[in-house]
């Protein structure tokens, strides 16, 4: 190929320089040439491909408006016609990472536009649209940005060299994409299953040719047959806690959940509660906390006797980044702690 | 965090604004909420007024606490 690729990235408004999360809500936008990473990601491409227009989106509006969103952004995927979609690094920003993959079904799907991304394994995006983009993995914070890049124009570099017919996901140093490519093997596949199973007899490390997906999923709980008697908790990944965060929760990849009580509240308001997190705008649940939990309803509906009770305390983490290991750990111990406290059903808010 | 509640035996309902995470993450019981910085709530709204949308979305809740279901499902506004 003789003439640099055309690429179209897509950006949040923070990497687009436009805000932090009081930007998060800014509808779809299209700039001439590469903005913040798109630089670094052209000036490594050189003459091999060229950013010709960025895309830069809220990622709340994406996520709250997503069917707009995709409509404006397949508009301009429609008129530019790159050759490719390079969207992110979107890290472990889950709101980031859904758009990052919600664009690359637009493009991938219905445009027919292959697409490169970047994120962390954890990060929802990655599970929802791995069949749409080659996903480069990622560290879960940008702080990986240095590193993301290389990787992720290694990756291009190969794409533009093969003209787009990239190899497996570990020799082209990709996410699995969860799709199937025939090809030829060498030899047929009764000896490959036996040679397999020899391994294993043996204790050899073998790679098996088609892994069996990971599905861990719960099954739901029967219903709660009479709400009136039921003490209900409430638990909110939405950082809520006592003014002032005097467990020192962070506001991303928090490293502890806080165990808080609530006998003494009717309502949340902004003198004794506000929110820890750091991954949306704070102003609204800081003003009042009952928008993400929502003490003062819940505090009417037992005073009407439609619930039993509303357990004393309430628990809280940041869900900004966090790994998906400590989200599970935390809330294993908190289900322990509820179910010690009598209580039979949770309402857990999310941000 | 809500399948590991489940697991441990107790019925819960995910309160969330982005319904295909919570999809993602394994909820069965899906109430969608407003929008991600106040999920149950409407800065834009008079106090009262507000405070009647986040409490038409709890009682949503416990609706689907009380509804048998088999699947993920998502309980959306009647």
């Amino acid at each position: 190929m003789n003439n640099k690729i055309k690429i179209v990235h897509y950006i949040n408004q923070f990497f687009g320089q436009i805000g932090g999360e009081e930007k998060a809500n800014i509808p779809p936008r299209t700039e001439d040439g590469p903005v913040g990473p798109g630089n670094a990601f052209n000036n490594a491409l050189g003459e091999k491909a060229e950013i010709v227009k960025t895309i830069i989106c809220g990622d709340s509006y994406f996520n709250e408006n997503t069917e707009d969103a995709k409509k404006e952004i397949k508009k301009v995927l429609s008129e530019v016609k790159p050759d490719l979609v390079l969207a992110g690094p979107a890290f472990n920003a889950g709101r980031y990472g859904m758009a990052c993959g919600g664009v690359a079904e637009i493009a991938n799907e219905e445009l027919d536009i292959p697409v490169i991304s970047g994120l962390y394994p954890e990060n929802p995006g990655y599970d929802m649209y791995k069949n749409y983009a080659y996903f480069v993995e990622t560290t879960n914070s940008a702080a990986g940005m240095r590193n993301a890049i290389p990787d992720m124009v290694n990756l291009i570099t190969s794409f533009i060299e093969k003209d787009g017919d990239l190899g497996r996901p570990e020799e082209e140093g990709y996410l699995p994409r969860n799709l199937r490519v025939n090809e030829f093997a060498d030899k047929r596949g009764a000896k490959r299953a036996v040679d397999m199973l020899l391994k294993k007899i043996n204790e050899e490390d073998f790679e098996t040719e088609y892994p069996m997906p990971d599905f861990d999923r719960v099954d739901p709980l029967d219903p709660i047959e009479n709400m009136a008697d039921t003490k209900v908790a409430l638990v909110t990944s939405g950082g809520i806690v006592p003014k002032g965060n005097p467990d020192h929760i962070e506001s991303s990849s928090a490293s502890k959940y806080g165990e808080y009580d609530i006998s003494e509240y009717v309502n949340l308001t902004s003198d004794c509660h506000e929110t820890a997190h750091g991954g949306y705008d704070p102003v609204y649940a800081n003003e009042d906390p009952d928008r993400v939990l929502p003490v003062d309803v819940m505090r009417d509906l037992e005073d009407e006797g439609v619930i039993g009770k509303l357990h004393n305390k309430f628990y809280a983490t940041v869900g900004n980044g966090t790994s998906v290991a400590n989200a599970k750990a935390y809330a294993q111990e908190i289900a322990e702690k509820l179910l010690g406290d009598g209580v039979q059903a949770v309402i857990l808010t999310s941000t | 965090m809500v399948k590991e509640i489940e697991r441990a035996g107790l019925p819960v309902v995910h309160v969330a604004t982005v319904v295909p995470i919570s999809k993602t993450v394994g909820a069965n019981r899906i109430v969608p909420a407003v929008a991600i910085p106040y999920p149950l709530g409407d800065p834009d709204k008079a106090k009262e007024k507000e405070k009647k949308i986040r409490r038409e979305i709890v009682e949503r809740s416990l609706k689907a606490l009380q509804t048998e279901i088999d699947e993920q499902t998502v309980f959306e506004k009647e």
